[in-house]
């Protein structure tokens, strides 16, 4: 059967009919309210994300009564940067300050220890290192981000208040309080704030409060392909933090030593890890 | 090799046994200096007001006669620095319009948060020393001066022109109090400064006891010094004789604070090379490698043997008046620069090392920034430009002819 052209006609009406759903259904987009006050206002009853942190919707949250731990499994990570990309398009980080970045550890037969992270690993590692001359006996990536200190330095040194711990355990930034002293980038042990440059105020990692809030997982660990960024609630013994942290592997936190108690875990760092 | 890689390898170099855990791999938040050139200003302005709070407080308080020509003087000094301690650290901000938060919000966790208590108590005694100190100046050109400037003394006198024996025996013991609690209040001033430093354990270079012991005696070498090649310099500008006495009574005390603030910097270097604790390859390798120049070289071997040398012979040795002044003012003005430079070493030299502790960044100042070089100079100015104002009001020697 001889498939007929459409007419002229029947070209424009379809494409003006195309156009005219376009516009309305552009429209609608317009009329849902955008604001940051729950997720029915952002997305239709049934576009909704699907929950990834159990027991934070259809509860009040009772913000007295939570708490979130981090881990990074150093053995998981295939140091894509996928998280540093995840991040940086999140928060709209400018080039050159890193809310987390990604770290190449390589160790050679003789004990020493080469590492970098040129662009924060955002660009993912792609190539080896062409200036080791010595024999590579191991290699590894280490995730960084901000420790979620429960003594935190930065909370402590803020003259302003405007680093604060949330009662949920969050150490967040209040942008319209700082005074972009600076002051809390000297104190952090693990150089995760950076004076934003538009902002002129501190910025740092928030292991993404806002997604966490709405019961999504934080955007590094929502697009890790190997589940080496894990993140969840302690309340919730079935989740795979709470597995993780109650059971008998060995998981270690950064600088132990600067007494700031870290709830980013590390499991299978090595002791070169700084 | 770039630069950074090529410090690290020096620093290695030096460090021996710890090559191993130094890679020149630095934070990628740590590539840059937070606290530049302004952060080295501002201790060092208030570290001059201390000093020179010291000589006055000789005076009015402990009754050194000998001190009594640059009495006065290191008053309106101190205050004309003080002035402008907050400028460049207005300048360092981020957010320098919302400075009130600064001084308004009680956060009593941070030690910065004390800035305003500190600095306004601070400053409120020391105006207070000076109107009580110079009224009876005051009171009398009230009544030679005219037009608004008659104002000013009138207002700055309370409208008192009290001159009795009774009150100046009260004004007297006011003076006394105020000074009294003016030399703790200025120790609290600069030591806090130096806390500031020494309250960051994340930093191996800063976090120390030692640090507001060496930022309190390091001040008063610097306030000392700037008194002292100040007053050379005017009285010689001016074409008035230079009070020898005087000068001997400075460079003594000069002396002693000069050594105790030496020994201190040192101890901290030996105790840190001696305990080897945590990170001291990175503090090593950071003497030793990127301020090798600025601190062997220029903060220990130029502009503190050498003073030393030079004090020791001031001390020792019997020499004419002449010469002796003018190695007072060349000692002085060797001090005031290793004082700068100490302070550079601390702010700029701590955070050149990354709290990876494997590698070192870079600090290169700019002319035109706000924090540059020139934004340096002109906040250095402005306290001399406001002491020159304070000298129409307060003349620095009045009434010397009549002692």
């Amino acid at each position: 059967m001889k498939i007929q052209p459409p007419s002229p006609d029947m070209k424009k009406r379809s494409f003006l009919k195309k156009v005219l759903n376009g516009t309305i259904a552009g429209s609608l987009y317009l009329v849902f309210p955008m604001g940051s006050d729950g997720l029915e206002g952002q997305f239709p009853k049934n576009q909704m994300p699907p929950e990834q942190i159990p027991g934070i919707r259809d509860h009040a949250y009772d913000i007295l009564d939570q708490e979130f731990a981090f881990i990074v499994d150093i053995t998981r990570c295939i140091g894509c940067g996928s998280c540093c990309v995840a991040d940086k398009r999140e928060y709209n980080v400018p080039d050159g300050n890193y809310r987390t970045w990604v770290e190449r550890y390589v160790k050679g037969f003789s004990d020493q220890v080469y590492v970098d992270a040129p662009n924060g690993g955002l660009d993912g590692y792609q190539n080896p290192r062409s200036d080791i001359q010595e024999e590579v006996r191991d290699t590894f990536f280490v995730p960084k981000l901000c420790n979620m200190c429960r003594e935190a330095p930065c909370v402590q040194v803020c003259p302003v208040g405007a680093t604060f711990t949330s009662p949920d355990g969050f150490v967040l930034v209040d942008d319209k309080r700082c005074v972009g002293c600076a002051y809390c980038i000297q104190a952090c042990p693990y150089s995760v704030r950076y004076l934003h440059p538009v902002s002129r105020v501190v910025d740092k990692c928030t292991w993404c409060y806002h997604r966490v809030r709405k019961g999504l997982l934080p955007a590094c660990v929502d697009v890790c392909p190997t589940s080496a960024r894990k993140f969840g609630s302690m309340k919730d013994k079935e989740s795979e933090v709470y597995k993780i942290l109650k059971g008998p592997g060995v998981l270690t936190v950064l600088k132990k030593e600067m007494g700031t108690w870290p709830a980013l875990y590390y499991k299978g760092a090595r002791r070169e890890v700084v | 090799m770039n630069p950074i890689m090529m410090l690290a390898s020096k620093a290695s170099e030096s460090i021996g046994a710890s090559t191993m855990l130094v890679s020149n791999y630095v934070f990628p938040n740590d590539l840059h200096v937070h606290w530049s050139m302004m952060i080295v200003l501002y201790p060092y302005i208030t570290g001059l007001v201390d000093g020179a709070f010291i000589i006055a407080a000789l005076y009015y308080l402990f009754r050194v006669e000998s001190l009594k020509p640059v009495a006065r003087f290191s008053l309106l000094f101190a205050l004309a620095f003080l002035s402008c301690a907050t400028l460049p650290l207005l300048l360092h901000l981020g957010r320098p319009e919302r400075n009130f938060n600064m001084l308004l919000t009680p956060s009593p966790s941070s030690a910065m948060a004390g800035f305003g208590y500190i600095f306004a108590v601070s400053m409120g005694v020391l105006v207070f020393i000076i109107l009580f100190v110079y009224r009876p100046v005051l009171v009398e050109l009230r009544k030679t001066s005219k037009g608004p400037l008659q104002f000013i003394y009138r207002t700055i006198t309370f409208d008192s022109t009290d001159l009795s024996p009774a009150a100046m025996a009260l004004d007297e013991k006011i003076i006394k109090f105020l000074v009294g609690i003016g030399i703790p209040i200025a120790a609290v001033l600069h030591g806090y400064v130096g806390f500031i430093f020494g309250g960051v354990k994340a930093n191996p270079t800063w976090s120390t006891p030692l640090m507001p012991v060496i930022f309190l005696f390091s001040a008063c070498v610097s306030g000392i010094s700037a008194v002292i090649l100040a007053y050379i310099l005017i009285r010689r500008f001016k074409g008035r004789p230079v009070d020898h006495g005087c000068i001997v009574t400075m460079v003594k005390t000069l002396t002693l604070f000069f050594i105790l603030a030496f020994s201190f910097e040192m101890l901290e270097v030996f105790s840190h090379t001696y305990l080897k604790t945590g990170y001291h390859h990175m503090v090593e390798g950071l003497l030793n490698g990127p301020l090798a120049a600025s601190f062997w070289l220029w903060q220990v071997k130029i502009c503190s043997v050498i003073p030393l040398l030079l004090l020791g012979v001031m001390g020792l040795m019997k020499l004419k008046a002449s010469v002796y002044n003018l190695l007072a003012a060349v000692v002085s003005a060797i001090l005031l620069l290793q004082v700068i430079i100490m302070r550079w070493n601390v702010v700029i030299g701590g955070q050149l090392m990354s709290k990876s502790a494997r590698g070192y960044t870079e600090f290169h100042p700019e002319w035109f920034d706000k924090e540059g070089i020139l934004a340096v100079i002109v906040v250095m100015s402005i306290p001399f430009i406001i002491l020159w104002g304070l000298s129409r009001i307060f003349p620095f020697w009045a009434g010397e002819n009549k002692t």
